[in-house]
């Protein structure tokens, strides 16, 4: 029963899915076309998962968060202090040194954001607002206000690269999905999760160490957020702190909500939040191909947006059962 | 009843009121009466059906059944508005006003004096200022609410009920957060509130204050009216005995069944344990298959023990040991290390988590023990919930149905299911049977002797002396945030303990200082 339970429960993202994919092949016909060309898969449909790849990796970062009942809203500035990092040290000292310096940089913020709600008790907005507004100075401070552009090909081999043919973006979010799915689901840190997201006092006197629990989502929120921002820069062979990851906590929020990870904590997804980026992105890719002026993007993540929400209210739930009802 | 109603109607009448919350009866055929001019004790342990009468009465939620009369009248009222309309005010222990917005405002709110539509200021603050006046009370009232103390808070509320025409007005706990000298503020208030007719009901639990104050007193016991009586006439010990007792030669013959077990090996031993303002230093050893029943009324430091026996608050003093060796109880991590359990009252805030399956809430505990690197097999869950769900009988026997849909009983049992797949030493139940119908009542005291006979070390807190009676072995009573006695074998019956609770407590005594 349980098994169907899930299934459902994963179904309307499905659908939303191939209802927007469905979309995307009306206005551009050659949308699932897919060809190999230079040993790397190219078509509209490999560019939705490759252009999605900052924002999935963000998104699981960001449901581990939001099942503990927290938020974080500095990933998009860790994003810019990471490609900063990268793109500043890849051309003297190599990817290695480069990538380790980006990603402990990930990792130092999101301890402190993690110290500031799991052992201060500051809200997790406020608390990682701190971090959302001084990471982008951070990050300029590093790039001393300039886009800081460079050649190492490695580097540049992490945004257009392929593996077996893979863009190597949409090879690390797979990677990174597979890691974290064997970390959480492997062990039992995803039920100990959404313990504490679901109760936090009752979970701190069943004898879970609720304050580390917090703690090791924020740590791994700012990781995954820093690899977001390698791929970022890599991508554009630059790192631009101004606009590196603006706004994309937000959908990153949005791509969790999606998924059906409720603002509330608790129970959480990985795959679906997987998924709610991927809708996310095969919305943005779907009005770029149809040629209308990507204002429009907004508005129409606005409308999903509220549709999801509705979709998921209690009081929306009840009033579809009585019409169903009706219906019968 | 006895309450011998004078002089023609009273002011408050209350009759046969009835309010259930699913299949938990809340409230059975209550009856309560207020007269004019009076002070009206409302007594009772926590769930008794003090906070489901007042807000029966006065309209939060709607009444399965009873009839309310105002001075003879019969009224229906269906919202709180329509109550302060009747003139049945009421003002709750966290006042209910707006703390930015200054003293004046707050006492106007809604019904400020104007002149073309727009506030008379001024006049606002002379009235004010004249209002506060009648109760002593001679404050700024431009300045913000918040600035002034909780005391002053209550008095500006209470005197907000009265300006709108007051009869009744009901004071919920409002001295819980104050100190001495606010007390007998807000007492003078009382007593000229009740010389000018207003009949006034005084929720608490500090028994000497009701003593200071209150005419008459009504006791409420699990939803039930116990008695009304003058309190001139109602000896302290006799006043508890109604919060706690039932009759008792009813348990009597149940207490037989307690005393054949042996005390076992010693397994935990505290000394000098306590926390400066919390609970005072106390000792205390639990030994294998031996219960040991906490008595106390509430707020008396019953579940203070409970908490820093189970590291949720760290002690400050006193040494703690576990099978002979010294440990540190610093987190509840520690407690479930040591192999402690327990089962909090709040079982919805502190217990469950609703939103996780029977299964996930049954294996949490263990799962904390044994550490992240050991997750529990699919199939070791299932097993394991399945389990207990045989052996404690929880209903529907279904592992994967989220917790929160099942009844108050049934939580309980999966709380007890999560701690004994622990396997723990000691076991600490916190109002065990609190809000749980009768049928599962009597299921969760046959498991406490099960799991006792089976060599757990229990310490059970309850509110129901014949239930602790029952069960104990020792019986630790405490009074004012300390441990005051200690009772065993033959000398654990009802009057011993009651008499070990109304012992001369020391007025205002302050927390933890014994």
């Amino acid at each position: 029963m349980m098994q169907r339970l899930l299934q459902s429960r994963g179904l309307a993202q499905i659908v939303a899915l191939l209802v927007i994919l469905a979309i995307d092949r009306a206005v551009s016909p050659q949308f699932f076309d897919v060809r190999m060309q230079d040993g790397r898969l190219f078509g509209s449909l490999i560019d939705v998962l490759n252009r999605g790849a900052p924002v999935a990796l963000l998104a699981l970062g960001m449901v581990l968060v939001i099942a503990t009942r927290g938020i974080d809203l500095s990933v998009g500035a860790v994003m810019a202090i990471a490609g900063a990092i990268a793109a500043s040290l890849a051309d003297t000292y190599g990817l290695p040194l480069a990538l380790a310096a980006a990603l402990g940089a990930g990792l130092l913020c999101g301890l402190w954001n993690g110290f500031l709600v799991a052992v201060l008790g500051i809200q997790p907005i406020v608390a990682t607002l701190i971090l959302m507004v001084a990471g982008r100075g951070v990050a300029q401070l590093i790039t001393e206000g300039r886009i800081v552009t460079f050649t190492a090909p490695d580097l540049v081999w992490l945004g257009n690269g392929a593996v077996l043919g893979v863009p190597t973006p949409v090879a690390v979010v797979l990677g990174m999905l597979i890691v974290t799915g064997v970390v959480v689901r492997g062990s039992a840190l995803g039920l100990l999760i959404e313990a504490t997201g679901g109760n936090a006092r009752a979970s701190e006197l069943a004898g879970i160490g609720t304050r580390a629990m917090i703690l090791a989502v924020y740590v791994w929120c700012g990781l995954c957020a820093a690899l977001a921002g390698v791929i970022a820069a890599a991508d554009i062979m630059g790192a631009d702190a101004n606009n590196a990851g603006l706004w994309l906590e937000l959908d990153a929020i949005l791509a969790v909500v999606i998924g059906g990870t409720s603002l509330f904590g608790g129970r959480f997804s990985l795959v679906l939040a997987m998924v709610g980026a991927l809708i996310i992105q095969a919305m943005n890719t779907g009005i770029l191909l149809s040629g209308y002026p990507p204002e429009f993007n907004l508005l129409v993540k606005a409308a999903v947006v509220l549709i999801v929400l509705l979709l998921q209210s209690p009081r929306f739930a009840s009033a579809g059962a009585v019409l169903g009802r009706a219906r019968q | 009843m006895n309450a011998a109603s004078d002089l023609g109607p009273a002011l408050l009448e209350v009759r046969g009121l009835s309010k259930s919350f699913g299949t938990l009866r809340a409230l059975q055929e209550v009856d309560f009466t207020l007269q004019a001019g009076e002070i009206h004790a409302l007594l009772g342990e926590n769930g008794a059906g003090k906070s489901t009468l007042i807000k029966a009465v006065t309209g939060v939620f709607p009444r399965d059944a009873g009839i309310v009369r105002l001075s003879g009248t019969e009224v229906a009222l269906r919202s709180a508005k329509a109550a302060v309309d009747a003139g049945i005010a009421t003002v709750y222990q966290e006042v209910n006003l707006l703390l930015n917005l200054s003293v004046a405002q707050n006492l106007y709110l809604g019904r400020q004096p104007t002149r073309l539509g727009l506030v008379r200021e001024a006049e606002m603050r002379r009235n004010a200022t004249a209002l506060l006046a009648e109760f002593d009370l001679h404050i700024d009232v431009a300045e913000p609410l918040g600035n002034y103390s909780v005391a002053v808070q209550h008095i500006a509320a209470i005197a907000r009920a009265v300006d709108q025409s007051a009869r009744v007005l009901i004071l919920d706990e409002p001295t819980a957060s104050l100190d001495r000298h606010e007390v007998e503020i807000l007492f003078a208030v009382m007593r000229k509130l009740a010389t000018r007719g207003i009949g006034v009901v005084f929720v608490t639990h500090f028994l000497d204050q009701v003593y200071e104050i209150c005419d008459r007193i009504t006791v409420l016991r699990n939803g039930r009216l116990i008695g009304e009586r003058k309190t001139a006439e109602l000896p302290r010990i006799e006043l508890i005995r109604m919060m706690l007792g039932r009759e008792l030669a009813e348990t009597t013959s149940e207490r037989a069944a307690a005393q054949v077990r042996q005390a076992g090996e010693l397994c935990a031993r505290f000394e000098g344990y306590g926390k400066a303002g919390y609970v005072a230093p106390f000792d205390l050893a639990l030994r294998r298959g031996e219960v040991v029943g906490l008595a106390g009324l509430l707020g008396s430091g019953r579940t203070e023990t409970a908490r820093l026996v189970f590291g949720a608050e760290r002690a400050d003093s006193g040494s703690a040991t576990v099978d002979g060796k010294p440990v540190r109880l610093q987190s509840p991590r520690d407690a479930v290390a040591h192999g402690f359990g327990y089962c909090p009252e709040e079982r919805k805030t502190e217990g469950i988590i609703a939103d996780l399956t029977v299964r996930e809430n049954i294996v949490l505990a263990l799962q904390a023990k044994r550490g992240l690197a050991k997750p529990l097999s699919r199939s070791e869950q299932d097993e394991i919930s399945m389990r207990f769900i045989r052996l404690l009988d929880i209903r529907p026997p279904e592992p994967e149905r989220p917790i929160g849909l099942l009844s108050g009983g049934n939580q309980q049992k999966v709380l007890l299911a999560r701690w004994l797949a622990t396997a723990p030493r000691v076991l600490v139940l916190d109002e065990p049977t609190r809000g749980i119908d009768v049928g599962a009542h009597a299921e969760i005291i046959r498991l406490i002797r099960e799991l006792c006979n089976d060599g757990l070390a229990l310490l059970v807190i309850s509110s129901e002396l014949d239930e602790i009676v029952t069960y104990s072995d020792r019986v630790i009573v405490l009074r004012d945030r300390a441990h005051v006695d200690e009772l065993e074998g033959e000398a654990i019956d009802i009057c011993n303990i009651l008499a070990a609770i109304a012992a001369s407590s020391t007025i205002g005594a302050e927390a933890g200082q014994a």
